[in-house]
């Protein structure tokens, strides 16, 4: 119920300021440029949103920070974050309303590119099954990225910080896939295994594997509880 | 623990790096007590407050409210102590009606209750006027008004204040006070503050802190202690104040300036004890002529002085 709370509390407060709307905004027109006009979608003459999914995931590094910058930093800078400690509220359900209210916002950006595959629909048979798990599977990225913007917002009172700290992590999990070859057995293995980009590939077909979702899924907890240790921890500041 | 006691402090340290803002504060708190938390910059009130909230840990000592060791953890416990921090209310996009109800959404109060809740703290702390003007409109004043009420929502059993009256005009400052007193008795209330007469004003018990302890604790008229300047004829200050150690309640004799040909001392005597009686009696059986035996009363704010090491006014 109180996470609950924040987490409306979240969404409003981020709802009355044009960022959100300049985001939400953002990232349907970026996804959307590059499906229709970076992408050879028209030369290609397939129904598909492969590209949206190819493409969406970089985007969401850039989105995801943004969104969760505020989270936590900004009741630090303010003064706001004792008040709120103060009153009968735990800090994990704190953390955990932060990030909810986030991935409000995110839902509301993916709403945001709906005419995306409704313009493909229209344009030819379009499979909505593997679209449905798709975006499932991109909820649940960004969810980790959001994850680590929460995180990153823990660690700093200020917003522009705790975006860089935020996008680097994000653009981090997103790539460190690709050092795998660079690094020995068995680091090699599992840094290839929590990599997003690879992780996203089935979901980019539609095709939502558990154990993908599983990395995210674990990212996103693990994320979190480091939040919730790093709010903790001001106690003893 | 007794059940009279509402908060407890022995021993209470807290550092900051290598700063040491606590050094062993011991404190207790009776239930439906005013308790006027007084002291320099830096002395380390809000550190106290703050640990009392629940916002730091101590580094060593005991901390119960309640009856139960401090736990910020608990948000029973949290939900039964009220806190009014320095920074007042300050999110850009509510407004006050918005705030309170966040606040009791929060705090875990269902509809029906919080509604009622928050018309409650918008009556008592006088913000009717403002329950739709947007928390960044108000002035400092009616923001620290917003940060009270939602100190008051869930109508806890201990109150802690840090400077509320920071900001606020006289004529707040005096709707503060009533209000306080009014809440004292069925509410325990620790308040911080700068202003002596306005500790003095409300309070039942202050507690002075300087450099991270506590250096008085008592009744503000109690602390606010007596003297009585004794002169007479007959003898000098010397043999004068020799004769006057060891009345009863008699704590200690000083020499004081005196017209030519008498002698002069200040009799400082514990706050319960009246020691002119005595002293009268003493002089007559020394047969001496007394020449003066008044009381000078201390103020707060001399024995403010006194024990912080501030120099006199």
């Amino acid at each position: 119920m109180s996470a609950l709370a924040v987490a409306a509390r979240e969404v409003r407060g981020a709802l009355n300021q044009p960022l959100a709307f300049l985001l939400v905004g953002a990232f349907a027109a970026l996804t959307a440029a590059y499906v229709f006009g970076l992408h050879p979608f028209f030369v290609e003459g397939r129904a598909t949103l492969r590209p949206f999914f190819e493409f969406a995931p970089f985007v969401s590094t850039l989105l995801a920070p943004a969104l969760a910058m505020r989270s936590l930093a900004e009741e630090q800078r303010t003064g706001q974050l004792d008040l709120l400690r103060s009153w009968p509220l735990s800090t994990a359900a704190l953390v955990v309303g932060k990030f909810v209210g986030a991935l409000g916002l995110a839902a509301l950006a993916l709403a945001a590119t709906l005419p995306i595959p409704l313009t493909v629909a229209a344009l030819g048979p379009l499979d909505w099954g593997p679209v449905l798990g798709g975006y499932v599977g991109l909820l649940a990225l960004i969810g980790a990225y959001l994850a680590l913007g929460v995180l990153a917002s823990a660690l700093t009172s200020s917003q522009v910080v705790a975006y860089v700290v935020g996008f680097g992590l994000c653009f981090g999990f997103y790539l460190v896939g690709r050092a795998h070859p660079l690094l020995p057995a068995p680091l090699g293995g599992w840094v290839a295994a929590i990599g997003f980009e690879a992780r996203f590939t089935s979901a980019a077909r539609g095709v939502l594997d558990t154990r993908d979702l599983t990395v995210f899924v674990g990212v996103a907890v693990a994320a979190i509880g480091l939040a919730i240790e790093a709010v903790d921890a001001r106690r003893w500041r | 623990m007794s059940d009279a006691v509402a908060l407890r402090v022995a021993g209470l340290e807290r550092a900051f790096g290598s700063v040491r803002a606590l050094r062993g504060v011991d404190l207790q708190v009776a239930r439906g007590e005013v308790l006027g938390f007084l002291g320099p910059n830096g002395a380390g009130k809000t550190t106290v407050l703050r640990v009392l909230a629940g916002l730091l840990l101590p580094t060593a000592g005991q901390v119960e409210i309640l009856g139960e060791p401090l736990n910020p953890d608990d948000a029973r416990q949290r939900a039964r102590v009220g806190y009014l921090p320095e920074a007042a209310p300050a999110h850009p996009d509510l407004d006050v009606l918005e705030f309170l109800h966040f606040a009791g959404g929060v705090a875990g109060l269902g509809r029906r209750a919080r509604r009622a809740a928050v018309e409650r703290v918008i009556e008592r702390c006088a913000l009717g006027d403002v329950r739709r003007r947007a928390l960044r409109a108000l002035s400092k004043g009616y923001r620290q008004r917003v940060g009270l009420a939602q100190a008051l929502l869930r109508d806890p059993p201990v109150l802690l204040l840090d400077e509320p009256t920071s900001g606020l005009d006289p004529n707040q400052v005096l709707g503060l006070r009533t209000l306080v007193r009014e809440l004292g008795g069925t509410h325990t209330i620790v308040f911080s503050s700068h202003h002596l007469s306005e500790v003095h004003a409300v309070a039942d018990r202050v507690a002075i802190l300087h450099a991270g302890r506590v250096v008085a604790d008592g009744r503000p008229d109690a602390l606010a202690r007596a003297r009585v300047r004794v002169e007479i004829e007959g003898a000098d200050a010397t043999r004068l104040a020799r004769a006057l150690e060891g009345l009863p309640g008699v704590r200690d004799v000083r020499p004081a300036r005196a017209p030519a040909a008498r002698a002069a001392v200040e009799v400082h005597a514990d706050a319960a004890d009246d020691p002119r009686p005595a002293v009268a009696a003493r002089v007559q059986a020394e047969g001496w002529r007394l020449f003066a035996l008044e009381t000078i009363r201390d103020d707060l704010d001399t024995v403010f002085r006194a024990v912080t090491g501030a120099p006199p006014s």
